[in-house]
């Protein structure tokens, strides 16, 4: 590939090859305070022309890697960073092996962690972007790793990718946080990635006890209730894109950690009653 | 004609983890998660790697006055999962 660039986030290390120079310059950018890679990494992702031409003509990226997902259409090219980000997820999501991968966010304080699961809108990387601003370390807003010889969670801090209004909410509230170019008109609406805090990198390395486990619901009055193990392994199975492939590892993995964390559904309607409702949890 | 009857798979081809109101049943041979209800791992614990009839199976709960209809369902049920063999 003409441009190249390797990171580290966490555990991962990453290799992004492009046929452009602009996304990868955007990423640099984006994981400047990253630890950079140059050796083997454990994904690699590749931006390409969806023909030899169509790198100068009407540019758009189609999405390649070591995993791939046939029909997934091309990006513009103002959304070369998104296509990047959305590849470095897809090779996590279909290639992850080392770790049970959970579709949710999480937060850490005093070396115990809340991770913090459901449907996309439910409002979970916003709220764990904005627990930093009170005292949180940001874990993960994407995936959560979940390593099944120990049940710890460990970090995987990628930018927080946030969306429409909760852009300007979070700049609000990190006014000195790194953030990378907004794009609109992107197939979710406006997108922009949020640089997690120095805590999140300079932890990076650092896994933690996973203690409480919520179903946050935004945008309902302050209310919580607790959630069976049962329903909490039901929806954590749906929620782990690699719950089958690891076989008796990720059952071992995950009924340990329903069993061992406080589980509980959360209504909010703002980033004080959340954070009351799991200072009450915690 | 002879009795059906039901075998489970022996103990440590399973492993059972009860989570609240359910239990998870992984089945090591196939890979397979199953949820099932609380009554059912004792029921698995008495067919384990054995060959028994319903009579022997009522018998073994002392269920000499019980629910045949729901005991066969029960077994029918696991039989459909893959988690009892009937022969």
């Amino acid at each position: 590939m003409r441009h190249v660039f390797g990171v580290r986030v966490g555990p991962v290390a990453f290799r992004i090859g492009s046929a452009w120079r602009a996304p990868v310059e955007q990423l640099r950018t984006l994981y400047r305070d990253y630890p950079a890679h140059d050796g083997v990494p454990d994904f690699t992702v590749r931006l390409e022309a969806a023909r030899p031409w169509r790198r100068f003509v009407r540019p758009s990226v189609h999405i390649r890697g070591d995993f791939v997902i046939p029909d997934a259409a091309p990006l513009p090219l103002a959304q070369g960073l998104l296509a990047a980000e959305m590849g470095m997820n897809l090779q996590m999501a279909l290639g992850q092996r080392r770790f049970l991968l959970l579709h949710a966010a999480a937060v850490e304080r005093d070396g115990r962690a809340v991770i913090m699961t459901g449907e996309s809108g439910a409002g979970k990387s916003t709220l764990a972007a904005l627990l930093q601003a009170r005292g949180w370390r940001l874990m993960a807003d994407e995936f959560v790793l979940v390593e099944p010889a120990t049940g710890l969670v460990h970090p995987f801090p990628r930018p927080v990718s946030l969306k429409n209004a909760a852009i300007d909410v979070a700049r609000a509230a990190l006014p000195d946080a790194l953030w990378g170019p907004l794009m609109r008109d992107t197939p979710k609406g406006a997108i922009r990635h949020l640089v997690p805090g120095a805590a999140a990198l300079a932890g990076a390395e650092t896994p933690a006890e996973p203690v409480l486990l919520l179903f946050p619901r935004y945008g309902l009055p302050a209310e919580q209730r607790p959630v069976g193990a049962g329903e909490a392994f039901v929806r954590l199975t749906q929620a782990s894109t690699n719950y089958v492939g690891l076989g008796e590892r990720g059952f071992t993995a995950l009924t340990r950690l329903v069993t061992d964390v406080t589980r509980a559904a959360i209504d909010y309607p703002d980033t004080d009653s959340a954070a009351e409702l799991i200072e009450a949890l915690w | 004609m002879s009795a059906t009857r039901y075998r489970a798979p022996p103990a440590d081809a399973l492993v059972i983890a009860p989570l609240d109101e359910i239990v998870a049943v992984f089945h090591r041979a196939s890979g397979i998660t199953h949820l099932v209800g609380p009554e059912i791992p004792d029921l698995l614990d008495v067919l384990a790697a054995q060959w028994l009839t319903a009579d022997a199976i009522e018998a073994a709960f002392e269920q000499v006055e019980g629910d045949r209809s729901a005991l066969i369902a029960t077994l029918d049920e696991l039989v459909a999962a893959g988690l009892v063999e009937r022969g």
